[in-house]
């Protein structure tokens, strides 16, 4: 026997892309928005990106040791939880609350359920519900960018006001909002960079986003002065990074095709019923949620066709 | 372009290396180790003794049932041991050892038949099944049996798809052989008393295309090229792009009129009735970036892997892996004494770097091994029961559709060995069905 012949089963090539990859590929795509955010906030953004993520890391690896499992904080799916949870924030939010939500989303949000694979819940979303249950005033307290005034979102001034914020601001992020949110632009450009790369699925993005569009317009075109155009369903609030970011978590949303559309169109319906008839200005986060909670039930209802009935 | 089936990957081809290399002979080797495992069916038994003076073609194991293959000597010479030897995909089989004689004498009873017009379908499906013909693709399924369906068929696949990366065998045979692929799908189609046929040829060999063309002038002979995609070699994959339909569960290509044949077998079909000669030989690809001259050669059977990296100018690295037959679907030998066998489409010598090696890590379910399964299964769910040992429940998810072809593994960013699994839980699955009748 030539002993230096390694025996392992088939596949013997594989494809570039590992779980790694993907989770530091997708911190790289919200670089752009990470750098829109430092322009638009200041210090304000680099302080709450840095106590996310370090916060994020540090809990991590604080239950990977409690559990005697091997300290794997280097797979970046910690640290894009930080970084995502950074950017859904409020710019004014105090630190030690980011850094509790952090503790909140890696702790209770993924690891409790077994860590990286396990969670059913987008943990960085959960770090925000986490907040918006706990704080909720400086959940609600959102300021302009630049001159930091304290300011009412888009979507709050189209609620409560009935104020429509002219749809170039939006895509461009001078708005208020959390504080990697605003910018349509930036989002875009960092989301059309996970699809190329496959570091996400195009089905959820397209669906959500889809659905939003077609269902916003609809009712818009119905009663124009009641409701707000697609578009600004698209560009306001956490419209893009839900959609492009948050939906398209791997571990949170189906595994099959047909069930990512169903996922992202489910998605889509949510943002729409809660922005229009729910109490809080903006859906993004709970209609997420919900729709975590419900991907166990999706992935069995849409397990595909057999092959060849 | 629609001409496609459902899933699939694009690993890198890796072709470069030896598709413009064109078939050449070996020195005939001094040994032959032959086993009576060469192909899907009943193993053969040796029907000769140790000190026995053979010829090449004659047989030299067989058994009587319908799903097998007899075989034959590859050289001329001495049969020295009948023993257990390594073999590529079963581990170990009975196999007869030939010491050549260096006179590389055929049998004389062997004769050749320019005049196959002649012959009833009988008579070919006879000289094909005494010719030890099975198929070369890798499977290795006996030809014969595939001449005598059950069944009405009404159209032949030629599957020149070839889609394993690195193979390039095929690729020369239809660029070298073009007649003798055609004559011998003619055989096939009058075995099968068929008049309809397509040659399928991925869109990555445009040379082989071209000479398939070139000489194709029957008009019941389509061509069809169709867009490079992995396993599009699979029998149900090529069906699906070729014809649109989708082969039913448990069931066979005839059962929609259809019969795949590989397009090295059909070279083999022409040469065993036209030439009388019967499978003693095959075309090999040798790759990888451990040789020096990455080859096509023409192979006698029980051929040593050693032997033929000798023949390509020795290995210029260490050799970490080496695999018998594509690196999707290949199998690592543990040996450089491992032969040549009928179904062996190619050996490659792989270094640390380009066979590298992942530690298993999490699922985190992001379905790419769901979107790249061709036959509509759900690999992580296969892991995830296997691991749980819910040996039942992988019935319920259709585990027996699985054709292996590894696109859910080459996909998986948790380098899940999901092909592994599914091996595991058939297995445990079939245990437990026999336990329980």
């Amino acid at each position: 026997m030539d002993e230096k012949l390694t025996i392992t089963q088939g596949p013997h090539v594989f494809d570039r892309l590992s779980t790694q990859n993907m989770m530091y590929g997708v911190c790289l795509a919200l670089i752009p928005a990470a750098a829109a955010s430092v322009i638009f906030f200041s210090w304000k953004a680099v302080a709450l990106m840095l106590a996310c993520m370090s916060s994020c890391l540090l809990t991590e690896a604080f239950f990977q040791r409690l559990r005697g499992k091997k300290i794997c904080i280097d797979d970046g799916s910690a640290l894009l939880t930080g970084l995502l949870l950074a950017m859904v924030v409020p710019p004014d939010l105090p630190v030690w609350m980011a850094i509790l939500a952090g503790v909140f989303a890696i702790g209770i949000g993924k690891e409790i359920f077994g860590g990286l694979g396990h969670n059913i819940f987008n943990p960085a979303l959960l770090g925000r519900a986490f907040l918006s249950a706990a704080f909720p005033a400086h959940m609600t307290v959102y300021s302009a960018p630049i001159d930091a005034f304290t300011s009412a979102t888009p979507l709050g001034l189209m609620k409560f006001e009935a104020v429509q914020t002219d749809l170039w601001s939006l895509f461009l992020g001078n708005v208020a909002g959390s504080v990697g949110e605003t910018s349509a632009l930036v989002l875009l450009i960092g989301g059309a960079y996970i699809l190329i790369r496959k570091y996400a699925d195009w089905r959820i993005p397209v669906s959500f986003i889809g659905s939003v569009y077609i269902l916003g317009e609809a009712l818009h075109l119905l009663s124009p002065g009641k409701y707000p155009s697609g578009l600004f369903h698209l560009l306001a609030g956490g419209m893009m990074i839900g959609a492009l970011f948050m939906a398209t978590d791997p571990v949170t949303s189906p595994v099959t095709k047909s069930g990512k559309w169903v996922f992202g169109i489910g998605c889509g319906i949510l943002v729409i019923v809660i922005r229009l008839w729910g109490g809080q200005p903006e859906g993004v986060m709970y209609s997420i949620l919900l729709m975590n909670a419900v991907t166990p039930v999706i992935n069995i209802a849409t397990k595909p066709k057999r092959y060849g009935t | 372009m629609f001409k496609a089936f459902s899933g699939g990957v694009h690993p890198r081809e890796q072709k470069e290396g030896t598709k413009d290399r064109a078939i050449s002979d070996v020195r005939i080797p001094l040994r032959v180790v032959i086993p009576m495992i060469q192909h899907t069916g009943a193993p053969c038994r040796p029907v000769v003794k140790i000190g026995d003076t053979v010829k090449k073609g004659q047989i030299v194991g067989r058994v009587a049932q319908f799903i097998t293959s007899p075989v034959h000597a590859s050289i001329s010479g001495t049969v020295r041991e009948i023993k257990e030897a390594p073999h590529p995909t079963a581990g170990k089989s009975v196999s007869v050892v030939i010491d050549s004689d260096g006179k590389d004498e055929w049998d004389t009873s062997l004769r050749g038949r320019k005049d196959a017009a002649g012959l009833t379908k009988e008579e070919i499906t006879d000289i094909i099944k005494e010719s030890g013909i099975v198929g070369l693709g890798g499977a290795a399924f006996p030809a014969h049996v595939k001449l005598k369906p059950p069944k009405k068929i009404d159209t032949v696949i030629l599957n020149g798809a070839e889609c394993e990366p690195y193979l390039t065998c095929d690729d020369r045979l239809m660029i070298e052989r073009p007649a003798g692929v055609i004559k011998g799908l003619l055989l096939i189609m009058k075995a099968l008393d068929v008049n309809k046929a397509v040659i399928a040829i991925e869109s990555n060999k445009p040379n082989a295309v071209e000479s398939i063309r070139g000489a194709l002038k029957n008009p019941d002979i389509r061509l069809e090229v169709l867009p490079t995609k992995y396993p599009q070699g699979s029998e149900k994959q090529l069906i699906e792009a070729v014809l649109k339909k989708r082969v039913p569960p448990k069931g066979l290509p005839l059962d929609i009129g259809c019969v795949v044949h590989n397009t090295g077998t059909a070279v083999a079909i022409y040469e065993a009735v036209c030439e009388g000669r019967p499978l003693i030989e095959r075309i090999v690809t040798l790759a990888g970036d451990c040789i020096k001259e990455p080859s096509n050669l023409k192979v006698r059977i029980g051929t040593s892997i050693k032997d033929l990296l000798d023949e390509c100018g020795g290995a210029v690295k260490e050799i970490s892996k080496l695999i018998v037959g594509g690196p999707m679907m290949g199998i690592a030998q543990p040996t450089m004494d491992t032969p040549v066998i009928k179904g062996t489409t190619g050996v490659l010598f792989l270094s640390e770097d380009e066979a590298r090696f992942f530690d298993e890590t999490t699922c985190i379910k992001c379905g790419r091994c769901v979107d790249a399964c061709p036959m509509n299964l759900l690999p992580s769910v296969y892991a995830k029961l296997v691991k749980k040992e819910k040996w039942e429940k992988l019935d319920d998810y259709n585990i027996d559709d699985c054709i292996e072809c590894g696109a859910c593994s080459y996909l998986c960013p948790g380098r899940i060995p999901l092909v592994q699994y599914v091996k595991t839980g058939k297995r445990e699955l079939f245990y437990m069905r026999k336990g329980a009748q």
